[in-house]
């Protein structure tokens, strides 16, 4: 099964690769992550979409706050949270289909960010089953190229992570 | 004060109250061996492989519980470290790694004995540092030794590029330090122990599985009068052997794959386990779908990645395993009454124990033509101090020398139990010896292991560290060679060692002492004369060739599935 869990982490040099060598060598998946400073001055928070049983979650919970360099992992495996993702999509677009792109674009509500006479360059949010569901309806039109940015995830309700 | 960097990590090494070092020079360690020319507080060893250098500060760590430093230059000097930072990470001993490094702004140009010796280590150490900057160098050695000591201890490596080491700065080192993403759990949860404590006097079965954690905490006090007090039967691991005297009458000695029969079957028919400091491998649970299977687990351990990590756990109990023993007798000595009937109900389960302990006892048939090696590891055991220190390599000789020695004290055992190391042995008597000058240390090797780190007996002799090193000679690789026996029809590939090597020459090529036997007879005369001379000696007994490591649990079968004789 599919988890999102997020990593507040102390912005020292290295602790990326901390994470990354404790998932490689530990055997446990990464889907996507991603990475970039908090509000808080000299934190960062990752975004990390995994899979496993509840053991496993388990030991990547534990592992990951054994990191000297983690303050504090969210489990968001319990739908606790709203996730988004971003993607910018190529897609090719001639003829007829430049009307086909159009019309899923506006159906998915993303936005057009670069045209040429043969492409369209678009670009969409949401949460990562919507980025999955525009994919599939563009994909027999000729994809060219998709940058997906990863899941991000923030906790519902008015609390910080940190209350 | 002002200082260079160097002076200054000197400084920091006395603040820890450091007074021994292991470590080998070189261009990006120049500056820091410049300052310790001057240094009269730290005794500096200077070991004859930077491999050899970081088990001796390993050993000098597990003997005395303190954190052992050693230095290494950059380049190949610090990737020479990796095996001994492995070896320590896997038993959780406490270290702290200074290695060299280029200049900063030459690190990642690929410079003469530049090598990414953080990355390289990251997976085998508990956290590491880069010191950028000379005013930060003091934090820095602070964190690095409180994380190495603190909560499950561990090597910690500190890169040291030559530029910090010859900048100028004021040196005040900080009293305290504060690291918000790192506060171990140290204190157990009352709850926990008062729940530990009623499974424990509901249970008709228990057995107490101790692994290195209650060595580590120093937990062989509380630990002896817990399982006293209730009268619970007592295994240890190999990294546990030593913190329950094996001379008790609860004691099972080792259980796993080449534990005592009394031992695998106590676990196979408890009803509660209480493990303590142990982290359930695979050497220990044999076959995981038939671990144990009418017991349920308590686990106490400071590191809570151990607990579920291998098996199911009914109550985890995460603190310091000797904080949480003592609240376990506190809590138990609450219930005076009932403690009386338990241990009373404990008596057709210490039978069933006596009867197997009668049926299979740990043993070896004599000869008296040939040396068998556990009667060596018997003699040793008579013949040497009761708070001798033993240190092992692995393979054969280890595993005889865990079950014949009889280890009744903490801090006594110095083997590689999670990485297995050939060449741990030697380096880590050494480390050991440097903390103990006046301790009987005996490094127990085979002749596999032992030519490992064979030129630490310069070492030695340079130093006047007397350690008695006795070699187990079979002329085989003879726990891979017991495998090949058993498992893959006497094909015997590249476990002989063919050419035997005169190891009596060897010693006085070194200036040292070397006594041979080859005969039963030899054996106490042998031991007594090496034990009564006063520098470094090489024992070497030519053993039975193919004499087997028994009983054994073949890899992947089940615990109560013990091969006794082969």
């Amino acid at each position: 099964m599919q988890h999102t869990i997020s990593v507040i982490v102390e912005n020292d040099f290295g602790v990326l690769s901390r994470v990354a060598t404790l998932f490689s060598g530990r055997g446990f998946n990464i889907d996507s992550l991603s990475v970039a400073p908090t509000n808080e001055e000299g934190l960062s928070r990752m975004t990390i979409v995994t899979r496993g049983d509840d053991q496993i979650l388990e030991q990547i919970n534990k592992q990951l706050n054994k990191l000297i360099d983690v303050l504090k992992v969210l489990d968001f495996s319990d739908g606790s949270a709203i996730e988004r993702e971003l993607a910018l999509i190529k897609v090719a677009a001639e003829d007829d289909a430049r009307a086909e792109v159009l019309r899923v674009v506006d159906i998915f509500r993303a936005k057009i960010i670069d045209v040429t006479p043969k492409s369209y360059t678009i670009e969409a949010t949401g949460n990562p089953l919507k980025i999955d569901g525009i994919l599939e309806l563009l994909r027999p039109l000729g994809l060219k190229e998709v940058v997906r940015t990863g899941a991000v995830a923030i906790g519902r309700g008015a609390k910080g992570w940190n209350g | 004060m002002k200082m260079n960097g160097a002076r200054m990590m000197l400084e920091c090494l006395k603040k820890e109250g450091i007074d021994t070092i292991f470590g080998y020079p070189g261009g990006t360690v120049i500056n820091l061996y410049d300052a310790l020319f001057d240094c009269k507080e730290i005794h500096h060893i200077l070991p004859r492989h930077e491999q050899a250098g970081t088990h001796a500060a390993d050993g000098y760590a597990r003997a005395t519980g303190k954190v052992g430093v050693v230095i290494a230059t950059s380049g190949p000097g610090a990737t020479n470290t990796v095996t001994g930072i492995a070896t320590a990470y896997m038993d959780s001993i406490p270290m702290v790694i200074i290695t060299g490094q280029v200049p900063t702004p030459l690190i990642g140009n690929d410079a003469f004995q530049e090598v990414d010796i953080i990355g390289i280590t990251r997976p085998c150490t508990k956290h590491s540092f880069l010191i950028r900057d000379v005013k930060d160098i003091a934090v820095t050695m602070k964190k690095a030794f409180y994380i190495a000591r603190s909560g499950r201890p561990g090597p910690v490596l500190v890169d040291f590029p030559k530029d910090v080491q010859m900048a100028q700065g004021e040196f005040h080192y900080p009293e305290t330090v504060e690291i918000r993403a790192y506060k171990p759990n140290l204190s157990g949860h009352p709850r926990q122990v008062e729940k530990a404590v009623a499974m424990i006097l509901d249970s008709r079965r228990p057995v107490m599985y101790v692994g290195g954690g209650a060595v580590l905490s120093d937990a062989a006090e509380p630990l002896t009068t817990l399982a006293r007090k209730l009268s619970l039967p007592v295994t240890t691991t190999l990294m546990g052997l030593g913190s329950f005297p094996e001379s008790d009458e609860l004691s099972l000695g080792m259980l796993g794959m080449h534990g005592a029969y009394c031992a695998n079957m106590a676990m196979s028919h408890s009803d509660l386990i209480i493990a303590v400091g142990a982290r359930f491998d695979d050497r220990v649970t044999g076959k995981l779908s038939t671990f144990a299977p009418h017991a349920k687990i308590i686990h106490i351990d400071v590191d809570p990645t151990s607990i579920k990590k291998n098996v199911r756990v009914d109550l985890p109990i995460v603190g310091d395993v000797k904080d949480v023993l003592l609240k376990m007798i506190k809590q138990a000595d609450k219930h005076k009454e009932k403690l009386t009937e338990f241990v009373a109900a404990l008596t057709p389960w210490l039978a069933d124990i006596s009867a197997w302990k009668d049926k299979h006892p740990i043993g070896y048939k004599q000869s008296s033509t040939v040396i068998k090696p556990q009667f060596v590891i018997q003699k040793l055991r008579e013949l040497s101090d009761e708070d001798a220190i033993i240190s092992t390599d692995v393979g054969q000789h280890q595993m005889w020398t865990a079950q014949f020695f009889q280890f009744n004290k903490p801090r006594t055992l110095l083997t590689s139990g999670g990485l297995g190391t050939m060449g741990y042995g030697l380096p880590a008597a050494m480390g050991a010896q440097a903390a103990f000058p006046k301790r009987q240390i005996i490094s127990i090797c085979g002749d596999g292991g032992v030519q490992m780190n064979i030129q630490e007996m310069a070492t030695l002799v340079q130093n006047r560290l007397p350690v008695k090193i006795v070699i187990l000679n079979n002329n085989f690789l003879g726990m891979v060679r017991q495998w090949q026996e058993l498992f893959f029809d006497k094909r015997y590939s590249s476990t002989c060692m063919e050419l035997p090597i005169n190891y009596i020459k060897l010693a006085d090529a070194y200036g040292a002492k070397g006594f041979l036997a080859t005969k039963p007879g030899d054996v106490e005369s042998v031991i007594k004369q090496g034990f009564s001379e006063k520098g470094p000696v090489i024992m070497e007994f030519m053993i039975a060739r193919e004499e087997k490591v028994l009983p054994m649990v073949p890899a992947g079968a089940s615990l109560n599935e013990m091969v006794l004789n082969a």
